[in-house]
Parts: structure tokens; sequence; C-alpha cells
């Protein structure tokens, strides 16, 4: 007993030691929800210097766990950033409020690009700013590779075998076998979702591991010559090996947008819209790049770019690499129920 | 020479299951002193994690956080694990049994569907926060207390216990001059195991937390997407040499208490 | 009649326990059974619970379960001789060791997940010193075995506590005597030590076996993902397939499953109540 004591004791004197912050005027609180590690810190701190807001900041991992703990209704969100499809979700099940774009004076920061994505789950974009976006692509070691890569076609034909990570996940994998079977993404046709499987199916023997956030990693080890990512992926992974490239193969692919949205629940909506504001700064926007590396939409940070970093495919990817792309959105619930079924078999085969 | 090629053999076998619980622990302490962001490149031997991980107030708040919950539901965990585990004893085998089968539950659940069903159902009194996670905390704490108790109950003679009564000792008296100590051991590793997988838990802090409450597991998680931030390394490092040499420091002490207590009889 | 009021008056020390059972583990449990037997619609079906017999689903509990013995059984091995090793090595200091398992654990789970896909990986530290000491690299990453591995690191300490637990309640005085009448070192542990440990061993059975059955996270990452657990697969449908229905489904019936094996075991741990078990 007397050494649980100690030991206790020890604990009290750590947890005391370490001080709390300071305190600063408060004149009202705003509840952000957004992806882990998908902002810097920094500026949450400086949101709350120049305006007084405080805020109560909430990490998600996955698009899923995010919508399962705000529809639990437990926590009042009042900002939700999330991804293309869900934002989908949300826009159709009313969770989000109209923004009043004359608030956000520095929205125009934001190039007529991705507002163009964004039509693809919220036609008018009256309920969305983008954040950050990306394609999904091959990210391949070049001097492990016999010809360079640029079809979804080198994880298939077997060159590879047992040196490909694919995606641990539904919509990203059926999407990859639907694109190199010529068909739409987003597509609703039983028949087309069925022979992505059967693609699926006959690849996994040659398929080394089905990885979600350590793909990457195994590609800059050396452990596997292919991998399956994000751009904002390939892009550390770069930096890490040099003799790494990324392709977003010319069967296209996905790009995916992630965007802040107002929910319904919010009370200080000018909080919020101030919120939004902020992040479109460019500035702030600059800061929040250099922490993420994701590609930004913000022309403005953009053009501060240097041509180097401009030209870089997994920062700024090229009108060129995105043209056959599409953005993902709700697919019918029988199809998704379908894709749930056939995936789960995929991958207990 | 028998005993000593018995002690060889057993000593190389010991030594052979520590290096298997100790690789992994190894290769984060190395992590924690590499240059490089990630952790598959080695890019030269650095200091400079430890020195920005107490600049980081984040990573501090959520350590405190972390700390506090786990003593807080080790604590209670273990008062009412060993308390329900000398009444289950008594119990008739049909309530023990049952007993037994409910203290199963929250290690027979996927940690999902633990976590889920507490947000579910907390959410109705309670707002998410420090006091949710702390519930359920102690909830999934309780079983590993329990089980680790119940054995040396199991072992114990009850009828010193009853003898002590007998002679006039209160409940509390006999408990712990009794009772307490034949089932001490017990106790001991149970609140270090409720302690230690209060720390280690994820899925369900994650469900029962309300918005700015972080623990480290729930800012690891997060940080799993774009590369472990070196720092975590750095801190679980430390916490890990902390911890040692506090164990070090405690089992060298009270060893000559014992002597003296040897030495009276 | 003395004795047994005295038993009933003792098992009232449990009640705080029970409330909590009752507030924070039964009734939770009840809003899982109300989606098990609903629909996505909220009328009453049995549809997710028998969806337990999908060949998906077979599958993957038949793997579960096998990854989950052979986890238990390799635990079991490993425990009793690293028990016998303590004891005969005599450490003054037995606490201490004891504490040498479970300090491991006082890392995060993830990152020490992560540290053994390093270890295990293709061009691992495993592989580094295989093949420096000339012998061929193994190629286990992302296969089977390197997730019974993981699950195994992850369990060993909590079969050797309750084990060893119970070993050390045994008076050395029976041992001895055992000895002086001609026992060897074998009959003395299969008519001693083993009979002796069994509550501690049932105990271990339950802390490993359980866990196991219902882990996810190791057969993602250290089994590629290419393995299935029937963990996985409800914490997919809760998580990514948004289905809480099938999932709470799933999990009925896996929750029924075990409870069964379970009631096997402590079943045992009745009859061995108090008397001799040999």
């Amino acid at each position: 007993m007397k050494k649980v004591g100690i030991f206790l004791i020890v604990i009290c004197m750590l947890l005391s030691s370490v001080g709390c912050g300071n305190k600063r005027e408060i004149v009202g609180t705003l509840t952000v929800f957004n992806y882990g590690d998908y902002i810097d810190q920094d500026m949450l701190d400086l949101f709350t210097e120049e305006t007084g807001i405080e805020v109560k900041y909430e990490e998600a991992l996955t698009p899923e766990e995010m919508y399962t703990k705000y529809k639990a209704g437990a926590i009042n969100y009042d900002l939700v950033c999330s991804t293309d499809y869900m934002i989908q979700k949300l826009i159709s099940e009313g969770e989000l409020k109209e923004l009043d774009m004359s608030l956000i004076t520095n929205k125009d920061n934001i190039g007529e690009r991705y507002w163009e994505f964004s039509k693809s789950f919220d036609p008018e974009n009256k309920y969305t700013v983008p954040y950050f976006w990306g394609t999904l692509g091959i990210l391949y070691d070049k001097t492990r590779v016999k010809a360079p890569v640029d079809s979804w076609g080198v994880l298939f034909n077997g060159d590879y075998a047992g040196e490909i990570i694919m995606q641990n996940s539904m919509r990203d994998t059926f999407m990859l076998a639907l694109k190199y079977l010529g068909y739409s993404l987003n597509s609703n046709d039983e028949n087309e979702v069925r022979q992505a499987q059967q693609l699926l199916l006959e690849q996994k023997p040659d398929v080394q591991a089905y990885l979600v956030d350590e793909a990457r990693d195994e590609v800059v080890a050396g452990n596997a010559v292919m991998a399956v990512v994000y751009s904002g992926e390939a892009y550390l992974g770069k930096t890490y090996n040099e003799n790494l490239e990324y392709v977003v193969p010319k069967e296209g692919s996905n790009v995916w947008l992630d965007s802040w949205g107002i929910t319904q629940k919010c009370k200080n909506v000018e909080a919020a819209h101030k919120f939004l504001d902020f992040l479109c700064r460019e500035d702030v926007a600059k800061t929040n790049f250099e922490y993420i590396y994701f590609s930004t939409p913000n022309d403005a940070v953009i053009n501060s770019l240097s041509e180097e970093e401009r030209n870089d495919e997994t920062i700024v990817p090229s009108e060129k690499s995105t043209e056959n792309c599409e953005v993902c959105v709700q697919t019918n619930a029988d199809i998704t129920e379908l894709m749930n079924e056939l995936w789960k078999e995929l991958k207990s085969e | 020479m028998v005993e000593k090629i018995k002690r060889i053999i057993s000593g190389g076998y010991l030594g052979l299951i520590v290096l298997f619980l100790y690789a992994p622990i190894l290769v984060l302490m190395v992590l924690s002193f590499n240059n490089s962001r990630s952790r598959v490149v080695w890019g030269g031997f650095t200091f400079k994690w430890y020195q920005s991980l107490f600049e980081n107030e984040q990573i501090m708040e959520a350590l405190v956080t972390t700390l506090l919950l786990a003593l807080v539901a080790a604590v209670v965990a273990t008062i009412i694990g060993v308390t329900a585990a000398i009444g289950m004893n008594a119990m008739q085998q049909k309530s023990y049994k049952l007993m037994m089968m409910f203290t199963n539950i929250p290690m027979l659940n996927a940690d999902v569907v633990t976590g889920i069903a507490l947000m579910l159902w907390m959410v109705n009194f309670i707002p998410l926060g420090f006091g949710s996670v702390l519930i359920s905390h102690i909830t999934f704490c309780i079983p590993y207390v329990i089980l680790s108790v119940m054995p040396k109950i199991r072992q114990m003679n009850m009828s010193i216990y009853e003898a002590a009564r007998d002679l006039g000792a209160n409940t509390v008296y006999a408990f712990a001059k009794v009772i307490l100590p034949q089932i001490i051991g017990g106790i001991i590793s149970g609140f270090f195991m409720a302690f230690t997988m209060s720390m280690d838990d994820f899925v369900i802090t994650y469900f029962t937390k309300g918005a700015g409450v972080n623990t480290l597991s729930t800012m690891i998680y997060g940080e799993i997407r774009k590369g472990i931030k070196p720092e975590m390394y750095a801190l679980s490092t430390i916490i890990f040499v902390i911890i040692f040499l506090i164990l070090l420091v405690v089992n060298c002490l009270p060893e000559k208490n014992k002597k003296v207590e040897e030495k009276k009889f | 009649m003395n004795k047994k009021e005295r038993a009933n008056k003792q098992s009232l020390i449990s009640s705080p326990y029970i409330i909590w059972v009752i507030g924070f583990t039964v009734l939770p449990l009840l809003v899982i059974f109300r989606y098990a037997f609903t629909d996505s619609n909220g009328n009453f079906t049995f549809k997710n619970v028998f969806a337990t017999f999908d060949m998906i689903h077979m599958k993957a509990i038949i793997y579960s379960l096998g990854i989950a013995l052979g986890c238990t059984v390799i635990c079991v091995l490993l425990s009793y001789p690293l028990v016998m090793a303590l004891r005969c090595l005599n450490l003054k200091k037995q606490k201490f060791t004891l504490f040498i398992f479970i300090l491991p654990m006082w890392m995060n789970f993830i990152l020490r997940v992560l540290a053994w896909q390093m270890i295990l990986s293709n061009n691992g530290i495993l592989n580094f010193v295989l093949t420096g000491i000339g012998l061929e690299p193994l190629r286990i990453a992302n296969t089977g075995t390197a997730l019974m591995i993981g699950v195994v690191y992850d369990y060993l300490p909590y079969m050797v506590l309750p084990i060893y637990n119970a070993i050390s309640e045994i008076d050395e005085d029976i041992i001895e005597a055992a000895k002086d009448l001609g026992a060897d070192g074998f009959t003395v542990f299969c008519k001693i030590i083993f009979p002796m440990s069994l509550p501690g061993l049932l105990s271990g059975i339950v802390m490993v076996f359980v866990p196991t059955m219902t882990s996810f996270v190791i057969s993602d990452i250290l089994g590629g993902g290419k393995v299935q657990l029937i963990g996985n697969v409800i914490e997919q449908e809760f998580t990514k397939a948004a289905n809480w229905n099938l999932g709470s489904g799933l999990s009925v019936s896996l929750m029924i499953f075990v409870l069964i094996s379970m009631a096997f075991t402590t079943k045992n741990d009745n009859e061995g109540k108090g008397t001799a078990i040999w």
C-alpha cells in the first residue's frame, strides 16, 4: 500500500507542476469540429486574440466518426469542416445554415476553380467555404519501376505483385477500379460496381496490404514499390525520400474537397462568419498551408508560392491532371449498401 | 550444478521475454531522438523534440487530463472493484455467476460498441465532458480490478476473518488486518492495470468526450493521418523513464523495513 | 444459520458495484439491444442478429476464434515457464519484476503497434538483424503471423499477472514436503503448482481470449488489412458503413457466443471453489 501511496504522491506532484494557461478576456465562444491535426493551433490563439472569441476545438479522424458524433447531438457544434460527400449528406439533412457571403470579405481569395468543384455537392455555393483539397493517385519509387507510371493499370497487371499498398477504404478502392474500367466513380449501376469488385478480387493476391495512414510510410521506407495515397500525403512522402514520384493516372481519379459549414444549431452566427472570414485571410491561410501542406484553394496563397512549388503536382494539382477527375458524391442507398457488402466480401476473401 | 543450469535457463528465458516486450519500446525511444519528422527515415540525432515538447501547451494539457483521468478512474475502480469482489465471493453460486457475466460484458463488447452505447446513454442526463469520460473509464476498468483480485480472494481463508470478528474486531479493523494483507497483491496489480487501461484507451474516450477535452491517446490518433509528431515519442520516453525510476526507488526503500520486521520475529 | 446470514451481509458490500453495473453496463447495453432488434426504420426484426450466419460474417468469426484460441494457448505456454523461471530465480524484488510486465503498456498502444510494424516490415529492423547475421530475411509483414505476434505481445501481460499472483500464494512448505517425499520437479508442477494456479489461469484466459476476439486495430495495421476479424466487421459497420443496426446485431450475437463459452470456464471455477481441485 505504501508503494501505491508514494506513486500517487508523485503523480500528484507531476500534475501540479504542469501549470495552467493564462486567461484572456472572452466575449463569446465557438465550438469547432475539424479533422485531426488540420489547422495550425497558433491560428486559433490568434483568432481569440483578435476577436476575443474563444474556440473550443474538437477533432475527428474520419467523416463517418464526425457524423456519428455530430448526430448524437451531445455537443452543439457551431462550425464543422468535413469532406465533400459528408457535407452533401449534412446539407441534404438540413443540418447546415445558408452563409451570408457578404460577411466573408476574404472569400474572393478562394479561386473560381474551387467554387466550381464545390458545386458538385453544394450546387449554389450557398452553404460551404472550401478549406483544403487534393487528388488521389499513385505514389511510387521511380528507381524500382520498369516504366513510368501513368495508369491505374500498374495495380492490376501483376507486374508489381506483393509490392502494392491499397487504401483500406471502401470508396477510394472502388473508385479507382471504376475509373480504370472507364466508369464514373459515382456510378449508380449495379453491374459496373460488381465488375469493379471482380477486378479487385483478382488483384487481391498481388496486394501487400490495405492500409490507411501508414501507406505513405511503407513506400518511403521501401517496404513496397507503390501505394495509393492522397496528394498531400504524397508531398510529405517526397520530402522524406527523393526517389518518390506521384501521379494522377490518366484514366482520372477523385478530387476531394474539405469545406467549412455553419450548423443549424449555431447560436453565434456572426462569430462563426468571422471565423470563416479569418480562415480565408491570406496570412492565416498561408500559415495553415505551411503547417498542413495539402493543396490550398486560396489563390492569394498560391500566387505567393515559388515557381517550383507552384509546378508541383502534389501542392497545386494542374488543370490537366484533374481533367478526368470527379468529386465524390453520395450514391443511391441501395448501391451504397451493395458496395458495403462487396467490400466486406473482398476483405474476407 | 543442476540448480545453476536451471538458473541460467530461467534467466535466459526471462531475458527473451523481456526483449520481446521491450523491443517496440526501444524503437520508440530511438525515434524520440530522430531529427527527421518521419518515423521511417533516420535524420540524425537530436534533442530538439524534448525541448519543443515542453513548449507545446496542447500536449501538456492533454498529459494533465490523461494522468488525472487515469488516476481518479483507477482509484474509484479499485475501491468499487475490491468491495465488489469480496461481496461476490460471499454470494450464492447463481448470483455469483450472474455477476461475473455482467463483469465480463465491458470486455466482451468491441470498444466501438461500448463507446457508442455509453455516449448514447449518457447524452440523456449529463453533458459530455471530463465527467462522462471518467464514468466510462471507471466502467471499463472495474472488470480488470475484479479479475485480478478475485483469484486472491478465492484462495483466501475466510475463517480467519470470521475468527477475528468473533473475537470482537469490528468490520473495518478485521478487513484491514486480515483480508487486506492477503489480497493486497491482487489489489495493486488491479490498480495498475486499471490505470494502464485508462491511459491507453482511445475509442471509448473518443466517443464520450466533449469538445476541448483531449487525452494523449485521442491526440495521437488525431495525428496518425499526417504522421505522429516526434514530441509524442519524446513524451512517451519521459513518462516511461519516470515511472521506471519511481518503481526502482520505491522498490529499494521498503527492503530495509522488511528486514527490520523479519528480525522482530 | 449464522454463517449464512454473515455471507448475505457480506455480499451487501458489492452493492455499489451492482448499482454501477446497472447504470453504466446494463442500461447502455439496452441501447445496443434496441438497435440490434430493429431495422433502420425502427421496426422490430431478427435480421441483424441472424446476419451472423452470413458466409462473410461466419468466416470472420471463425478466423477470430482461431486467432483468439491461438493467442490464448501461446500466452499460456509462454506464461508458465516464465512464472516458474521467476520462482526459480528467486528474485528478491519479485513485485518489481512483475511491474516489468506492466510497464510496456504505459506507452501508447497505437505507438507500440506502429513500432511492431517497423520491426516486422520487409525492410524492417528484424530483417536488418537477420541479414546482418547471414540469415534469410523473413516476409512476415502484413500476414497472419504478424497479427499473431501483435496480439500475443499485447495480451501476454494479462496472462502472466494472474497466474503469477495465484502461484505466489502457494506455501513453499508444501512444495518442500512433496520434494522430501520424492516428487520430482515435473510431478510437483503437475500435482501442486498447476492445480493451485487454476483460478489465476481462468482469469488469464478471460482477460486474453475475450479482448482478442473483438480486437481490430492490430489486424488493420499488422495484418495489413488483408484479414478480417469480427471486430473489424463490427467496427466498420459502426464507423464506416453507418449501419448501427447490423453492427449492434453482430455485437449482440458475438456477446452471447462468448458468454456461452465463458459459462464453461466459470462452471469449472465454481467446482474448484474452496475445495481441492485435483
